[in-house]
């Protein structure tokens, strides 16, 4: 991948513009931009949210199934987080099986909701050892604008907040479903992903798209409703001395919370 | 992986873990610089029960052509695991955690290689384990500086890696296979002790703000404690007894 010059005269002014504590759309650097969370936009889902973080734009949908347990873990349900990012979502992108990039997105942002012990899948079980309730929370983004980690984690946390788990009875050694019968998906904490980018000596909060390819390295921090952190990723072609990467945990968590409340007045709203 | 033993101690009433180390003690690591007789660079380490070989080939040409840059080198790296290296047979075909592991190395290695000497080449590196027991990524990325450093390709620092993590409500250096399916949480650091720069991190398992501090501080620590083995390993290469040049 050569950069083109116009690649570079982007990350100069960026890193210009930060020098001055500024950023090219006018944010501060803690500053994520305007979520918007609308819950519920695929209503044969069990769950489901239309995100969009600035101009970078994500549905998740959740479908939640009888399945067979993993060995060793009968007694608990099945949770599967993916990602994906669809053709119509930048010129770049092509179809096919999942780059790396792709394959690191999917993997973290399941990572982040899987550690932070969101869902109690200990709730989800239909006959010990025999059958269990698995959901899956499939995000696929439709328009890129930079920090898709963030962006699928707030549409799957979103849409898991909104869903509704159908019960089945074990019957006959199958699992057989209970009409009529549906109860929120249980929900331990709230997890939020927070990423970070280092653009020279600057950490900033949410990069777009133009501050994502101008980026030297990047961190993704993801804490619970407790403040306590449960999730992180390093990413890029530079390092982190030891006291950023103990700044971006405070960053993570107060601007963490900050995007919790957003994802819990979704929440209300959706009911 | 193996059902765990819900009875193990993690962390006994002296602080003692389950295979007999202190909190702050890494496992026994081994370093041996060279050996392969083809490539460029190679290492071999052995970190508690990992076993892992990697190969450095470059800088060279590139191919696929269209992967060549014009300012700069490219670093490639592959993370792969031998079929009889876990318990169960792992198909021998790269899984997404293999593809994971392998960018998350290569992002790693980038600051200390100085591929911008070499436009238009590419550095490869291959990372085989051939027994694995928790930690096995950052045993491969402290074999990877030595087998960079090995091939003689121009770097401002080694990269020595280290797990810290919490087990038993405490923080604990090199945490191992067991402690890891048991534990609360896991955080795999790769560390340049000379620029004291963090180019590897990552983390599962819950940790308070204070927990989340102590438990980087723990891992850099062990990073420096590796980053010794590394060095000579290399001196026992190229300044030791005779010096054998494999």
């Amino acid at each position: 991948m050569t950069s083109s010059v116009l690649d570079d005269l982007k990350k100069s002014q960026i890193l210009e513009l930060l020098e001055q504590g500024k950023r090219v759309d006018g944010r501060a650097l803690d500053e994520p931009r305007a979520i918007s969370i609308e819950t519920n936009a695929i209503p044969k889902a069990n769950g489901s949210a239309r995100v969009r973080l600035g101009e970078t734009e994500v549905i998740c949908g959740v479908k939640i199934q009888p399945d067979r347990p993993f060995p060793d873990m009968g007694d608990k349900g099945i949770f599967i987080c993916t990602a994906e990012l669809l053709p119509l979502s930048h010129p770049t992108v092509e179809t096919g099986p999942p780059g790396p990039d792709v394959i690191e997105l999917a993997r973290v942002v399941d990572r982040g909701i899987r550690e932070s012990h969101m869902i109690d899948v200990s709730q989800l079980v239909i006959e010990k050892n025999k059958s269990v309730v698995g959901v899956f929370a499939d995000n696929v983004v439709v328009d890129y604008d930079g920090n898709l980690f963030d962006a699928c984690s707030y549409a799957a946390t979103a849409a898991l907040l909104s869903s509704k788990t159908p019960k089945w009875n074990w019957i006959d050694d199958t699992p057989t479903l209970v009409e009529g019968e549906e109860t929120p998906v249980p929900i331990i904490t709230i997890p939020v992903s927070v990423t970070m980018a280092k653009i020279g000596n600057h950490i900033i909060v949410d990069p777009n798209g133009d501050e994502w390819a101008s980026m030297d390295s990047r961190i993704t921090i993801t804490t619970d409703s407790d403040g306590n952190i449960c999730a992180l990723q390093k990413g890029g072609s530079d390092g982190f001395s030891q006291d950023d990467v103990n700044r971006c945990g405070q960053i993570s968590i107060q601007v963490g919370a900050k995007i919790r409340e957003k994802l819990k007045q979704a929440q209300m709203a959706g009911q | 992986m193996g059902g765990r033993d819900a009875t193990m101690v993690l962390l006994d009433e002296n602080g003692i873990r389950c295979d007999g180390r202190k909190v702050d003690e890494p496992r026994r690591i081994m370093i041996k610089a060279g050996g392969l007789k083809n490539a460029d660079g190679s290492a071999y380490i052995e970190f508690g029960d990992n076993k892992i070989l990697v190969g450095v080939f470059g800088p060279r040409d590139v191919h696929p052509k269209h992967m060549s840059n014009t300012d700069t080198g490219i670093l490639r790296v592959r993370y792969h695991m031998e079929p009889f290296s876990v318990g169960e047979r792992k198909n021998p075909a790269p899984s997404r955690r293999e593809i994971e592991i392998s960018k998350v190395i290569k992002e790693a290695l980038e600051p200390a290689v100085m591929l911008d000497k070499f436009p238009r080449t590419a550095v490869d590196v291959f990372i085989e384990v051939l027994q694995a027991d928790g930690g096995t990524r950052c045993a491969a990325l402290s074999a990877a500086s030595v087998a960079l450093a090995d091939a003689g390709i121009p770097m401002r620092d080694m990269v020595a890696a280290c797990a810290a993590g919490k087990v038993a409500d405490t923080i604990v250096l090199d945490v191992n296979n067991e402690e890891d399916q048991a534990g609360q949480a896991d955080m795999p650091i790769g560390y340049m002790p000379n620029l004291e720069k963090i180019t590897l991190l990552q983390l599962d398992g819950v940790l308070t703000p204070e927990e989340y501090t102590k438990c980087v501080q723990v891992g850099v620590d062990g990073c420096k404690i590796v980053y010794d083995i590394q060095k000579k390993a290399l001196q026992d290469k190229y300044f030791g007894n005779g010096g054998d040049q494999n």
